[in-house]
């Protein structure tokens, strides 16, 4: 008969661990809750790093290679950390005729930033998304949560700026 | 693979391949009754041994009846099934397919250590794909060299996952999966870290000599000297399964 693999201790101090390792434990350490996981730390920390991700294939005796697959599958799930503020430009097909690229071009222009990347100070975020469904205002652009529709490159630059 | 049911409880059935009549068990595939009966059917995915994919679709053949095409290495076979393997609409999809599998990456053949051992260059042979119609990407890949024994050569992988699927159903180590998606897909080891760092890797070679191409090759060879060996797979795929 196996033995159960010994869970590993927590690789630091941090108390949001515990949260991650309730959501594993409420799983039963069944390797389906990756996806469930993932979610916690990245709720918990904002990102994915190397450590919490061996942390977790450790934990569920879930394959690294898996692991890494799966975090980098879902666009939800970041590898790098955030910036305080996010701008998720929608790539659906209506935003796409109506001028996402000249949007990402806009900030890439502005910030020199592409898609996934963060500024140098921390302050922006530039993610996509497939879809956000908001098609009737495309080109939509969702900045820390709040639905923009109808953007402009120059209206769009404007309200970036305006976040502290 | 599908673990074979007992012998007892498996039922037999008849169908027709090309219009000749066959008859086979029903937890059979038709690639396998094709197989089994020395009807070609091109595919890079489906190896013996192996789980079921359902990823290169080279495998498309006909069902009387039905308008879509279906894959032969994930369909079973039923009672009365009535399949064609080669027709016009065939032969022009599994054409394009095998070019869009020349335009992802680089497949160099000339300068390719399995130039001549590859299973995509007999294809495109068998197939007759002497051009490529659609624009190469021209992408670069990475190639890993870390591993003492082995080399990873992404520009000629076609992400047919055998390597991912041996290293987790045979040796059981899981080095091996897919990251990202779309064009973005790689196979990586352990988290996307070079190959010689990894961890859990045995180094038993297995993914080496399933890979179709010459992505996966052994270090030290020149053009045309990596062959591939895999008697080993359907002997090692019966004994865990006997298990």
């Amino acid at each position: 008969m196996q033995q159960p693999q010994p869970k590993p201790p927590s690789p630091s101090e941090d108390k949001r661990w515990k949260l991650v390792n309730a959501t594993m434990r409420r799983h039963g350490y069944a390797a389906h809750a990756l996806i469930e996981t993932l979610h916690s730390v990245q709720e918990a920390f904002g990102f994915l790093d190397e450590i919490a991700l061996r942390f977790v294939a450790e934990s569920l005796d879930v394959p690294l290679s898996k692991v890494y697959g799966v975090a980098t599958f879902y666009h939800i799930f970041m590898l790098k950390p955030k910036g305080r503020h996010t701008c998720v430009v929608c790539t659906g097909t209506a935003c796409y005729i109506k001028g996402a690229d000249a949007l990402l071009a806009g900030i890439h222009t502005r910030y020199d930033i592409n898609t996934g990347d963060t500024t140098a100070d921390a302050r922006l975020s530039v993610l996509t998304a497939r879809c956000v469904g908001a098609c009737g205002l495309a080109p939509a652009v969702v900045v820390d949560g709040d639905v923009f529709g109808k953007l402009t490159t120059d209206s769009l630059i404007t309200k970036l700026e305006a976040l502290d | 693979m599908a673990q074979p049911a007992p012998l007892s409880t498996v039922r037999v059935v008849t169908l027709t391949i090309d219009d000749r009549d066959f008859s086979a068990r029903e937890d059979e595939t038709i690639i396998e009754v094709c197989r089994e009966n020395n009807i070609p059917i091109p595919s890079l995915c489906h190896l013996d041994g192996l789980s079921i994919w359902g990823g290169c679709r080279l495998c498309m053949v006909e069902l009387e009846g039905q308008t879509r095409l279906f894959a032969a290495c994930s369909t079973r076979v039923t009672e009365g099934m009535r399949i064609q393997t080669q027709s016009e609409r065939l032969r022009s999809y599994r054409h394009t397919i095998l070019e869009l599998l020349f335009a992802e990456r680089h497949h160099v053949c000339a300068v390719c250590v399995s130039n001549g051992h590859c299973e995509l260059q007999w294809l495109a042979q068998k197939c007759g794909v002497d051009h490529v119609r659609v624009p190469y990407r021209q992408a670069a890949y990475p190639v890993d060299s870390s591993h003492e024994m082995f080399r990873i050569d992404h520009n000629r992988c076609i992400l047919c996952t055998r390597c991912v699927r041996v290293c987790d159903e045979i040796e059981g180590a899981h080095t091996w999966d897919i990251m990202g998606r779309g064009t973005d897909c790689r196979v990586i080891s352990d988290l996307a870290q070079p190959w010689g760092d990894s961890t859990n890797c045995t180094s038993c070679g297995k993914c080496v000599q399933v890979c179709p191409t010459g992505a996966l090759v052994k270090q030290g060879t020149s053009v045309g000297e990596m062959v591939k060996d895999q008697h080993f797979l359907p002997i090692l795929a019966r004994r865990r399964h006997a298990q």
